[in-house]
């Protein structure tokens, strides 16, 4: 072993580049950079963006719907709130986000100095940005360009035939459809890039079995990238097709099917749910470890399941579908496969308790982020249960229930995971330590606001309140809900604005945080806080899953189990 | 339902105990606890448990989805063809040969002789859903193509309902209801659905001008030159309780601001100002109220 102790020294190299540099030199560093640990960075920052206007997407929304026969805003401005929040969510928001931790973390876990394509991970950055933009670029240029004054209206599944050009009249959807194939080239770019880096970057000793959990979980994910991201671009070639050359693929007054492109976009749309859930797994399986001071529970099966949903997560897109008038044993078939894919995720979650099943843990702010997202995401995956059996979604399906249930699977599981992440790798990326008071304050906040919101919503559903209407009467019994999901929402935006505050505040006046603040076991922790371009001043070499705690327990290294 | 709660009290339970009972200590010493890397067995366990529950809850919703999407339909079920509109419902009545909109009228059904209506779902233009959250889930009413539902309702009364899958500006105001009613009632309904509309000797005025302006190029009113199949059909209109697809109360000052400006209830109708002057205005409303 003495070989991985001389390679995790930490490094203690003179900083010379940065400091004191003008302004515009840096900006231009930033914009030229080829290095994956300044383009996570920014990947994380246009997300957390884009997270804030979307985030007001909602907040708008939820001010129309707190009272029946609101005024606030207008049906047309309600559906292209709606369009574009959901939209922002998935596209420029979860998937940068989750894109950013990968890029960041991913080579410093593997014990790599940069991705195995650094150029290509430049412009896959920039196309997602660009793409970003060319879909905003839709409400800001208002009265600039001709047809560019309007948002899509669509929804963020844009059904055929209300995308074809009889129906949407202007160029609104044609900035919804490039914005997207956009950004879809720099999500494949990146998944490329993924996958070959835990592939082919590893450091010596870092087998496949091995790789924490956090880079498996993120090999899975990238290669569903790679499979699910095609047929959404080819639907949306189509789509083009049809508005500008006069294909008839989903026009269905010229015969074309508006099913088809159902199809098309949930064998995207599904996958793209575990896609950008997996991620958060990952970080949970770091995190949930490292604070109840053991090793993950059953690692070989935990990678199983993972595998196991990735492979399912490609057969269930149907049961989007269920109200399409699909044939009983359709219908059946998904309602199994959708079923089927409860078991690997209940494995996840039972190994998760197995990992803090007789361990010491703490309840530092990252944790108690992960330990809601196990209630959340257990409450999440019940209604899913519920809703995969399709009787059930006939009677739910596009209802509030729905809105409820993902947005438990989306905030609840995937947002709760990434505050999660952002609170344990901070001090390594900033080298700072955040404040504990405003942590745990936005923390408290957020869970109560995200209760209130999400916990009330599952109620009109049940009561027959469809999902995307403006407005609605009073005398149903929906009002009681709809205000006290709205209130959630005060809470929520306080909670993010505490975190802002945070993270802000303590960049500048953050006490050092130290190379290893929470005495954890990947290889990122080994190396300086921040990291410099290198990472590592030589490449490190690991015997175990955890190579710091072989380093730290000579006495009882992991190795000697494996 | 049952299972996801008893799933969810074992699971939240667990989670909640070992919250508590491995939390660090204020005390600790600083040691490590236990390294535990897995354990076959358990992992078993908690693979095999959960595959026997899904086994038994799908082979639970299998027997419910054949017998709601395979049922025969008795000889004398209900025919009735919905028609999904941007933003409303056109309902016809094959076997009687008439058309209404938006307000659906069925024979309550009873144990002893069920007579269920069988409503088979088409669009005119985009994606619709059919969905009266207390008789029936909702099924799609997609271009191109042909689904079915049926309902049963065993207690008269009115139903609400209304489109729940996004279909344009205002998918949300586009309602429907569902009056179940005894048979005679129905028998009763049907009939006076089926006469031509009556001509009233007091609005002629009235119908003269809805005849010559474009309101005929989308409303039908039979017995008249009205043929329109755009819009609703008019020939009954005041045997309805809403106008606009729920938008109002049909009154005959909420039918006159209609006429004037559908926009002011439903913004985004597709019916357009109709830019008739006040007299003109009061005449047409007084034709349309005779259509009962």
């Amino acid at each position: 072993m003495s070989d991985a102790e001389f390679a995790l020294r930490p490094v203690t190299v003179p900083q010379t580049v940065g400091a004191s540099r003008p302004l515009l030199d840096r900006l231009h560093d930033w914009i030229v950079t080829v290095d994956h640990k300044r383009l996570g960075l920014m990947y994380v920052g246009y997300g957390v963006l884009f997270l804030v206007v979307a985030g007001l997407e909602a907040t708008v929304m939820r001010i129309q719907l707190a009272i029946p026969n609101n005024h606030f805003v207008s049906p047309q401005v309600f559906n292209q709130l709606f369009t574009m929040h959901g939209t922002t969510m998935v596209f420029l928001v979860g998937m940068p986000i989750l894109f950013g931790f990968a890029n960041y973390l991913a080579p410093l876990m593997i014990g790599a100095r940069d991705m195995a394509f650094p150029r290509l991970n430049a412009f896959s950055f920039w196309m997602s940005a660009f793409g970003g933009l060319i879909l905003y670029f839709s409400v800001i240029a208002a009265s600039g360009l001709y047809g560019a004054g309007n948002a899509p209206d669509i929804g963020w599944f844009a059904y055929a035939p209300l995308t074809s050009s009889t129906f949407s009249v202007g160029h609104s959807t044609d900035y919804w459809i490039i914005g997207l194939l956009v950004s879809g080239i720099g999500s494949i770019g990146t998944a490329a890039n993924i996958v070959t880096t835990i592939l082919c970057m590893r450091c010596p000793g870092m087998t496949l079995g091995r790789l924490p959990m956090f880079v498996w979980l993120n090999l899975v994910v990238s290669a569903l990238i790679l499979l699910v991201i095609s047929p959404l671009t080819a639907a949306q070639i189509m789509l083009l097709v049809d508005r500008y050359l006069g294909g008839h693929f989903f026009d269905t007054q010229a015969g074309g099917s508006a099913v088809i492109w159902m199809h098309f976009f949930w064998i995207f749309g599904h996958p793209e749910v575990y896609v950008l859930i997996i991620p958060g797994f990952a970080i949970a399986s770091e995190v949930i470890p490292v604070f109840s001071r053991k090793p993950i529970f059953g690692y070989s099966i935990m990678v199983a399941a993972t595998l196991a949903i990735g492979f399912l997560s490609l057969g269930v897109w149907a049961h989007h579908m269920f109200t399409v008038g699909m044939t009983s044993y359709a219908n059946a078939f998904f309602t199994a496969s959708t079923m089927a894919i409860g078991v690997p995720t209940g494995i996840k979650i039972f190994n998760w308790l197995g990992t803090m099943w007789g361990g010491k843990i703490s309840f530092a702010v990252p944790m108690r982020f992960c330990v809601a997202f196990l209630f959340q995401f257990l409450i999440a995956g019940l209604t899913g249960i519920m809703l995969s059996a399709s009787p059930f979604d006939w009677q739910l399906g596009n209802s509030y229930f729905v809105v409820a249930h993902f947005h438990y699977v989306l905030i609840g599981g995937l947002i709760f995971t990434i505050f999660a992440g952002f609170y344990y790798w901070y001090p390594k990326v900033t080298g700072r330590m955040w404040n504990d008071v405003l942590g745990r304050a936005h923390f408290w906040l957020f869970l109560i606001g995200f209760h209130l919101t999400f916990d009330f919503m599952h109620i009109p559903g049940v009561l027959g309140m469809p999902r995307r209407i403006y407005t609605y009467d009073a005398g149903r019994g929906w009002e009681l809900w709809n205000l006290i999901v709205s209130i959630g929402v005060v809470f929520q935006v306080v909670g993010i604005a505490c975190w802002v505050t945070n993270f802000l505040w303590s960049y500048f006046k953050g006490p050092a945080a130290g190379n290893d603040p929470w005495d954890a076991w990947t290889l990122e922790w080994s190396t300086t806080s921040p990291p410099r371009e290198y990472a590592f001043a030589t490449i490190p070499v690991v015997a175990s899953r955890r190579p710091l705690w072989d380093v730290k327990h000579p006495e009882d290294p992991d190795w000697k189990y494996e | 339902m049952a299972i996801c709660a008893a799933i969810f009290l074992t699971v939240g339970s667990l989670l909640a105990y070992s919250m508590v009972k491995f939390r660090r200590p204020p005390e600790d010493d600083g040691r490590e606890p236990v390294q535990i890397y897995g354990s076959n067995q358990v992992e078993l366990a908690w693979t095999v448990i959960p595959i026997l529950i899904v086994f038994v809850l799908f082979l639970a919703t299998a027997r419910v989805i054949h017998a709601v999407q395979d049922a025969r339909m008795p000889p004398d079920a209900i025919e009735v063809v919905a028609v999904g509109h941007q933003f409303w419902w056109e309902f016809r009545y094959p076997q009687q040969g008439f058309v209404t909109a938006n307000e659906l009228h069925v024979p309550v059904s009873d144990a002893s002789h069920p007579t269920p209506t069988h409503i088979t779902l088409l669009s005119a233009d985009t994606d619709h859903s059919f969905w009266v959250p207390q008789l029936a889930g909702k099924t799609d009413l997609i271009p191109n193509r042909q689904n079915s539902m049926w309902i049963d309702p065993r207690e008269a009364g009115v139903y609400l309902g209304q489109c729940a899958q996004f279909c344009g500006m205002q998918h949300a105001k586009m309602l429907l209801r569902v009056v179940a009613e005894s048979r005679e009632d129905f028998e009763r309904w049907l009939a006076s659905q089926g006469s031509p509309a009556r001509q009233a000797d007091g609005a002629t005025q009235g119908r003269r001008i809805f005849e010559t302006t474009a309101c005929v190029n989308c409303h039908t009113v039979s017995g008249t030159s009205a043929h329109g199949t755009f819009g609703p059909d008019l020939t009954h209109l005041m045997s309805r309780k809403t106008i606009g697809a729920g938008a109002a109360l049909l009154t005959q000052d909420n039918l006159r601001h209609w006429i004037m400006n559908p926009d002011s209830f439903k913004p985004g109708s597709k019916m357009p100002a109709m830019q008739l002057r006040g007299n003109e205005l009061d005449a047409v409303t007084a034709y349309l109220l005779t259509l009962d």
